[in-house]
């Protein structure tokens, strides 16, 4: 089967997902919801037949499998918050249009995604400046503590979903370039030459924290960051220090920052009387709902959202805890499906990496798959409570414009990357795909 | 770079296993601890959206019953209580902003329908609405009624159950409230210093004074020491434990049988009685009657309290200085509840097999099949028939010729003990336990009246009487 067929094919379970989806919400809620708001999921399933006769068109030898991955979890996304809220549905359905638009336009403008070497400090200095943007008086806005988000009127908008792929391509590029330099230096004579940009980017990564206040986003930053390090160069005697750095810094302005302290007491002693119905509300919510859902769930449209009319009993049902709603729903079979899903694409966007021909579309490949991963590991972490909770988004699941758009850039330069990698063929080698 | 690329890849799956680990941890190994949390409202929300479970009398009473508010996604349905405070305490209640008590929350898992969870899952699938399990009660409305009228507003408690199966009849404890009135009044009747909400029955522990001889006299004529003929001095300030004892009043009997010492309660008897038996006999005969457990009632254990001698909130043991020739009548530290004496005489009535006491009978399903069944079980064996036989004939003199004479029926041959045990000067807690008829009885009853001036035989067996006559005169059993 050629790959664009297979595509097409990967697409069936989406269209299955979000009839089925629909229909059992349909059902269990047709006292609340107007019968028109099924035009939401025909939207939807619209938009991905459009995707992918355009990769059809642009990137015949792309990889034929991310797409449909990536719109499972959309489609995941979309019911559920179909479910918590038909009006938010919508939202979600034009965002998808939007970035499948910027998607497409990433596709068409970029063309070769090695040009974006050229502009790496730019790209670096945007993504940075995008990063600090919540924190500018007037604009910036305060979630929960951390200042994650901007403002414009009625626009909100998290920049660090955007930053990431500037951070990612600033690094891939840069580390592709001094890689030979610190492959060779042995660790004795490593000057701070070598170690200097590793110092930056560790101190970057603690500014995060004190500026931004979100544990989440500098796991996450960081992390790639070590990702791509450790690709770049195979030495863990830098990656090490670099991991170990990362964890005393944190762990120690976990004890200073007010903010990060109580997410981490939160996250230690949830059911502790003083913090349940506090601070520790949320994850402790989080945590009751999931043991709710048992094996299969309680089925589509069943779980137990609000105490009252318009009284969530999970805040944030829709965007940070949404994970939580879905094994509520779905139950270990439903959460372990989507982290099989994400894991699958995070296969896929490593695949491209190790077919790339050249040292920064490998490092590119990585790096933006690597984000993607510790992205989801640190929401589906958060809310499970195996690290402290903090508020990203899980990609193209959790209700949010940003996070779709970004994500969607993201996907569009695997794919770019892919397509040029395949269609080379020296290196296509009989390979399974 | 591609093996670095594959070590990254095993590190995330690595990383995504943990995060399938956790998840499980929280939906299926430690979900039903999750469950439970105090701090949890979930189950309470949820219950709130299916029609809980009906309680029913044994009669066919609707003992609750609920009304919807809402539809849709906002459906809630609320309890309610149709008979009032009839069934308080033995039914409970159930409300989110309270909580539950009794039956209510005992059976909670039933009640709700959740006690299945595969099953549910197919109702589901099915497109049917979830509701609970209905509850048979073994409770009677009629001779409820006459006991709490019996009562006659005193502060106290009477328990009846039938010896043969162990379901329990009567469960009736003063002061008492209306479960209606708990979502508006809870702190007004937690607050109340006459303890409305506590349930008397199966938690108060009072002194059970002389009815406690029926339990010195099965183990010393069961353990083959004695027999009801054998005689003993009965005289006034005999020494037990080496400090004098007194009968009531005073009296002072020369050498008589057991079966007389019954019949007059005499203190000095029953006193040497277990002095003889010793500690071991006589813990190894009450904790087969049931002192030191709860009891095994299908009702919330908070709400049930072990009998036995207490020391504080220490339950005392074989190991513990006990003066036991006083336990032997009903003194010393020891403490009982009215639930626990309606199985001594239930025991003795049933030729000595004590039954598991039970408030269900059965639990049915919505369309009306059954779902489960609380069949009779025997608890214990706490004497042989021949020694229960020879109890309930001593018992019966007791009603006959001796203190129990007002809880006589006519035609129907009761067997009976009275207690009255002074809490302080003048005031007394007053017992009366009994089982009827003598032969193949029915019914065994415990009822008792706090801080009474008057006596076991003249406060507690009229009462007694009254339940067991409605009792026994209806159906029939």
């Amino acid at each position: 089967m050629k790959a664009r067929n297979r595509e097409l094919f990967g697409l069936l379970p989406v269209s299955l997902l979000v009839t089925a989806g629909f229909t059992a919400v349909l059902i269990t809620r047709s006292r609340d919801i107007n019968k028109v708001t099924v035009t939401y999921g025909l939207v939807f399933l619209g938009a991905c037949l459009f995707a992918h006769i355009f990769i059809r068109a642009r990137l015949p030898d792309a990889d034929p499998y991310m797409f449909p991955l990536v719109a499972l979890l959309a489609a995941f996304g979309l019911v559920e918050i179909y479910r918590i809220s038909p009006h938010r549905a919508l939202g979600q359905a034009v965002w998808f249009g939007v970035g499948l638009g910027l998607f497409c336009a990433t596709i068409v403008f970029l063309r070769d995604h090695r040009r974006l070497e050229r502009y790496r400090y730019t790209i670096a200095v945007v993504g940075i400046a995008l990063l600090l943007a919540p924190r500018v008086p007037g604009i910036g806005r305060v979630t929960n503590g951390a200042y994650l988000s901007i403002g414009i009127g009625p626009i909100q908008f998290q920049p660090a979903e955007v930053s990431k792929i500037a951070i990612i391509i600033f690094l891939a590029s840069y580390l592709n370039e001094v890689r030979d330099v610190l492959v060779q230096g042995r660790l004795p004579r490593l000057s701070l030459k070598h170690l200097g940009p590793l110092l930056v980017i560790w101190g970057a990564a603690m500014l995060m924290l004190i500026f931004i206040r979100d544990l989440g986003s500098a796991i996450m930053f960081y992390g790639a960051f070590l990702a791509v390090l450790y690709v770049a160069t195979n030495r863990l005697s830098l990656v090490l220090p670099g991991l170990a750095l990362f964890v005393g810094g944190s762990a120690f302005l976990a004890n200073h920052i007010t903010h990060v302290h109580d997410r981490v007491e939160a996250w230690l002693h949830p059911f502790r009387p003083d913090l349940v119905d506090g601070k520790a509300y949320q994850i402790a919510q989080s945590v009751f709902a999931q043991a709710d859902g048992g094996l299969f769930g309680q089925g589509f449209g069943q779980s137990l959202l609000e105490v009252t009319k318009g009284h969530p009993i999970i805040p944030a049902a829709h965007t940070d805890v949404i994970y939580a709603v879905i094994v509520d729903e779905l139950g270990l079979f439903g959460g372990t499906a989507i982290l099989v899903i994400a894991l699958l694409f995070v296969a896929r966007g490593f695949k491209a990496a190790t077919m790339a021909t050249e040292g920064f579309s490998t490092l590119l490949a990585a790096g933006l798959t690597a984000v993607f991963a510790l992205q989801v590991f640190v929401i589906v972490g958060g809310v499970t409570r195996v690290i402290p909770l903090t508020g990203v988004t899980l990609p193209f699941v959790s209700y949010g414009g940003s996070s779709i758009v970004a994500n969607f850039i993201l996907v569009a330069l695997l794919l770019v990357i892919s397509d040029r990698a395949r269609r080379d063929p020296g290196r296509v080698r009989g390979g399974l795909v | 770079m591609n093996l670095q690329i594959g070590r990254l890849f095993g590190l995330f799956v690595v990383l995504f296993g943990v995060l399938v680990f956790f998840t499980s941890r929280w939906t299926v190994f430690d979900a039903r601890s999750l469950q439970d949390n105090a701090h949890n409202r979930r189950p309470l929300l949820k219950a709130q959206r299916i029609p809980r479970g009906l309680i029913l009398a044994d009669d066919g009473t609707h003992l609750t019953a609920n009304r919807h508010v809402g539809s849709g996604e906002t459906l809630r349905y609320y309890r309610s209580y149709p008979t009032g405070s009839l069934f308080s305490h033995a039914v409970g209640y159930s409300f989110v902003s309270r909580g539950s008590a009794g039956i209510e929350k005992a059976y909670n898992r039933e009640l709700t329908g959740q006690e299945n969870e595969f099953k549910s899952l197919i109702d589901q699938l099915g497109g049917g609405t979830k509701a609970g399990d209905d509850l048979h009660s073994t409770l009677d409305p009629r001779a409820q009624r006459v006991a709490l009228s019996a009562l006659g507003g005193q502060r106290g408690s009477i328990v009846a159950l039938d010896p043969r199966t162990g379901a329990i009849k009567v469960m009736a404890s003063l002061p008492d409230y209306n479960p209606n009135d708990i979502p508006a009044r809870y702190a007004q009747l937690n607050s109340d210093t006459s303890s409305p909400l506590f349930n008397r029955a199966t938690q108060a522990r009072y002194p059970p004074g002389s009815t406690f001889k029926v339990v010195t006299a099965a183990a010393a004529i069961d353990s083959g020491r004695y027999t009801p003929d054998s005689v003993i001095s009965g005289r006034n300030n005999k020494i037990i434990s080496g400090v004098p004892l007194q009968n009531f009043g005073g009296a002072d009997y020369g050498p008589i049988s057991l079966t007389d010492a019954l019949t007059h309660s005499v203190n000095t008897v029953f006193g040497e009685v277990g002095e003889k038996l010793g500690k071991h006999t006589m813990f190894k005969y009450m904790k087969r009657f049931g002192f030191g457990s709860r009891l095994g009632l299908d009702y919330p254990t908070e709400e049930i309290s072990p009998s036995g001698v207490f020391s504080g909130r220490r339950l005392l043991g074989t190991s513990d200085s006990v003066d036991v020739g006083r336990v032997a009548i009903g003194q010393e530290r020891l403490q009982v509840t009215p639930l626990q004496m309606a199985m001594v005489a239930a025991a003795i009535g049933n030729g000595g097999r004590l039954m598991q006491p039970r408030l269900v009978d059965s639990v049915t399903k919505p369309d009306g099949g059954l779902r489960s069944r609380n069949f009779p079980s025997l608890r214990s064996t706490v004497m042989s028939s021949r020694t229960a036989s020879e109890l309930a004939g001593m018992m019966g003199k007791v009603v006959q010729e001796g203190t129990g004479t007002a809880a006589a029926l006519s035609g129907i041959q009761v067997a009976g003990k009275t207690g009255t045990a002074e809490v302080t000067n003048g005031v007394n807690q007053a017992w009366f336990i009994a089982f009827a008829p003598v032969t193949n009885p029915r019914v065994a009853i415990a009822a008792t009246v706090e801080r009474t001036s008057g006596e076991g035989g003249t406060v507690a067996a009229p009462i007694a009487k009254q339940v067991l006559q409605v009792l026994l005169g209806g159906s029939g059993g």
